[in-house]
């Protein structure tokens, strides 16, 4: 039957196509629509207000991740409140670096994603590397029809016991390690974070693994010009998604006093 | 039966002469052939309770669950034709996740209502289609707070302080009104809906049934979930317990 | 022009391509194939993960490589593997792999005009029970070798199959005839050698290495058994078995 309400009562055209000769996707009334405005169509070409660095790692409860509260427009840091991590469910955590109006986007479609998992009301929840998989998927698909939602995204999770830590992009590249960044982080950070990681997973404390993604995050806000002192740590284990109030890297720059050789000082 | 052999009851697009819809009349009687389901709105938040009829033993108990999500803020449950309820159902997840796009905020159920009304309405303007064999009870808690609605066959949506639809809701409702039901707790609420669904049920006349019970308000932090198997199990003993008390005296 | 701005209207278009490194091989022997890649997965100079297989069995008697461009890799295994999936639903048996081999270049011309930027290696036991060989390029032009080596070592790798394989540039002893096929004991070393040079050539090379090694039906296991880090993975143990060895590269 046909169920748009607005179709009844009005006469029905049997006379077209009633035999099928047309494929489903040939006929006229589902070929792609011509749209005067085609030539003028804006895609996303690159970023406007983005994202640095997240970082993630595994460790013996779970996962931690990290991302800074700064939202750049271009060299301007324009938003310096901006929340980079958002749990998705209660077993994940997403860290987006990258476009924020695209991770807006992704934020939504993972909310419906999530609210239409809870209305089956049959007991089953989404996982990270559910999550993980969807997001790959719309990332590669996006990128594929040349509309790409420009991010580095990561995926962390605890689930059913088990950690879970992955990558995707803007081009759909996917791929986990025990620990992961995206962006400047991903050449600041991971020779640290590899170092104090990588085959210690399963060993490394809950408060290590604060203490090297706050020493990372200085790293980078020493390094990177597009970051910020204050950032954010998700972490997610068998207690579910925990996403931290911001914190304050503590710096030092009295050894700027001694650099000599460029800059104002001649002597 | 007066419409009857009239030739005014055969389509939804037709008036009989005192201005009456028999069809969607008699969606109204193929509700109140069905369990009853109730709603209570209270201080705090919403209660569904439906009598589950169990019309076969092979089937495997608690499953097929009769109060559905609509939304993570709203629940529903239709008495009647379980089929169109569910087909409501539906229908209101689309509705919820479309103004979600649109607004990026909740539906209230005031919208919801409204606009699966409006739905609803369309099913009596023609011919071709037959009108919801079902009543719906839809509970939410929105910003407004909580909110209780029935949608009719008709398509009339109205907003309650307490609702019950299907067999028992006559009886149902005279229960309801005894109730302060403003002044009630989410939980006072449960063990009053089990009390009442207890009661309007008719053992000697019926099959079995199973209590369901669905809550969302503050206790849930907005959340449409069922009640905790504990406090279900507390309600039954004290609705049942209340029942034989009532019978001795 | 002189002050940084220009003449004509410029574009930047979005680039949907990377490339992720490391590189694959398969040598077929009389009765039996194998099919290597290492497992580091890199873009420019970063190494994003030390472990990201580049080889998938199919079937007990078909195993691909896919290299390249990451995602169009894992995209594109995962589209044959349903398309084989598939073809067990109504046929109620494995594809052969020459048909696989077809089947593999019809997906990847039908994306001629927007490639899989990807080169796929099928290796695997044909019909007859010979071991074969499948290379492929982006755009679907196949054929059937003895060994084929491919990705970012593929200019290392390829000359010392050629020699070592196809024995070219060498001349056999008087009244003696170069082997056809090699057994798998000097297959292995052949692989293993492959990688640990070009992991010592090439950035993009290193970290791990998975070899599956498919047999023939009937064939022994025989100059597998004992192998360091074997695993079995076939669903049947009388047909056509797979097996994968997987064993450590350097990291630097």
């Amino acid at each position: 039957m046909d169920h748009f309400p607005t179709n009844w009562g009005r006469p029905r055209n049997d006379a077209y196509d009633a035999y099928n000769t047309y494929p489903l996707h040939q006929r006229p009334s589902n070929a792609p629509t011509h749209d005067k405005f085609a030539d003028a169509v804006q895609r996303t070409q690159q970023p406007i207000v983005t994202g640095t660095s997240v970082l993630a790692i595994m460790y013996k409860d779970g996962i931690m991740m990290a991302a800074d509260n700064l939202a750049s427009y271009g060299s301007l840091a324009r938003f310096k409140s901006i929340q980079r991590l958002h749990a998705v469910g209660s077993n994940t955590v997403l860290g987006a670096s990258g476009d924020m109006s695209d991770f807006q986007h992704i934020q939504s479609l993972l909310d419906a994603l999530v609210t239409e998992e809870f209305t089956h009301q049959d007991a089953n929840t989404l996982g990270p590397a559910e999550i993980h998989e969807y997001l790959a998927r719309v990332m590669y698909a996006r990128r594929s029809k040349m509309n790409p939602l420009w991010n580095a995204l990561l995926v962390g999770g605890f689930k059913d016991g088990k950690r879970f830590l992955a990558y995707v992009d803007l081009l759909g590249v996917t791929y986990t390690a025990p620990s992961l960044a995206t962006g400047y982080g991903a050449h600041i950070a991971i020779p640290l974070l590899r170092q104090a990681v990588d085959g210690r997973q399963d060993t490394l404390t809950e408060e290590e693994a604060r203490k090297l993604l706050h020493d990372c995050m200085r790293v980078l806000f020493y390094r990177d010009a597009r970051s910020l002192d204050k950032y954010q740590v998700a972490t997610v284990t068998d207690a579910g998604v925990d996403i931290s109030d911001t914190i304050k890297i503590d710096t030092t720059w009295d050894f700027a006093e001694g650099i000599r050789g460029y800059g104002a000082q001649t002597q | 039966m007066t419409s009857i052999g009239t030739g005014y009851d055969l389509s939804a697009s037709t008036y009989s002469p005192d201005g009456r819809i028999f069809q969607v009349e008699y969606a109204n009687k193929a509700v109140e052939n069905s369990g009853t389901a109730i709603g209570l709105r209270v201080k705090d938040g919403v209660v569904l309770a439906v009598e589950k009829l169990i019309h076969s033993k092979l089937l495997v108990p608690e499953a097929n669950r009769r109060i559905q999500t609509v939304d993570r803020h709203v629940g529903l449950v239709s008495a009647g034709l379980l089929a169109d309820g569910r087909n409501l159902a539906n229908r209101s997840r689309d509705e919820a996740s479309g103004y979600k796009d649109t607004y990026r905020q909740p539906i209230p159920l005031k919208f919801l209502a409204d606009r699966l009304g409006m739905y609803v309405q369309t099913y009596t303007l023609y011919s071709s289609v037959r009108p919801f064999g079902c009543s719906t009870i839809l509970g939410a808690c929105d910003k407004t707070g909580p909110t209780l609605y029935i949608i009719e066959p008709s398509g009339v949506a109205y907003g309650y302080h307490g609702a019950a639809v299907g067999k028992g809701r006559q009886l149902a409702k005279t229960e309801l009104e005894k109730i302060k039901l403003s002044e009630l707790t989410m939980r006072e609420a449960v063990m009053e809906a089990a009390r009442i669904i207890h009661l309007v049920h008719d053992d000697q006349k019926e099959k079995d049934f199973e209590l369901e019970i669905t809550w969302v308000g503050e206790e849930t932090k907005g959340v449409h979930l069922p009640v905790p198997k504990d406090l279900l199990e507390e309600a039954s003993r004290r609705a049942k317990a209340a029942l034989e008390e009532e019978i001795e005296s | 022009m002189p002050d940084g701005s220009f003449s004509h209207p410029q574009q930047r278009q979005f680039n949907p391509y990377s490339d992720n490194g490391g590189t694959i091989l398969a040598i077929a022997g009389a009765d039996f194939t194998v099919i290597a890649g290492d497992t580091r997965q890199s873009e420019g100079y970063s190494i994003q993960t030390r472990y990201a297989p580049k080889v998938f069995r199919l079937t007990d008697r078909a195993v691909l490589a896919v290299n390249g461009f990451a995602a169009d890799g894992n995209m594109f295994v995962k589209k044959v593997k349903q398309r084989l999936e598939w073809y067990r639903h109504a046929h109620a048996k494995d594809m052969p792999l020459r048909a696989i081999a077809r089947l593999i270049q019809t997906m990847l011309y039908a994306q001629r005009f927007f490639p899989y930027y990807v080169y796929n290696i099928l290796g695997g036991i044909e019909e007859d029970g010979s071991g074969a060989v499948y290379s492929f390029d982006p755009v679907g032009s196949y054929e059937r070798e003895a060994c084929r080596a491919a990705g970012a070592a593929q200019s290392l790798v390829q000359p010392f199959l050629d020699n070592q394989i196809y024995f070219k540039n060498q001349a056999a002893a008087p009244n003696q005839s170069h082997p056809a096929h090699l057994p798998l004991p000097d297959v292995l070393s052949i692989v293993i050698d492959s990688f640990t040079s070009a992991t010592e050539r090439h950035i993009e090379v290193g970290d791990g290495l998975e070899i599956y090694v498919v047999l023939a039906k009937g064939r022994s296991a025989q100059g597998l058994e004992g192998a360091r880090g074997i695993q079995e993975l076939s669903t049947k143990s009388d047909g056509d078995r797979v097996f994968v060895i997987r064993r450590e590269l350097k990291k630097d």
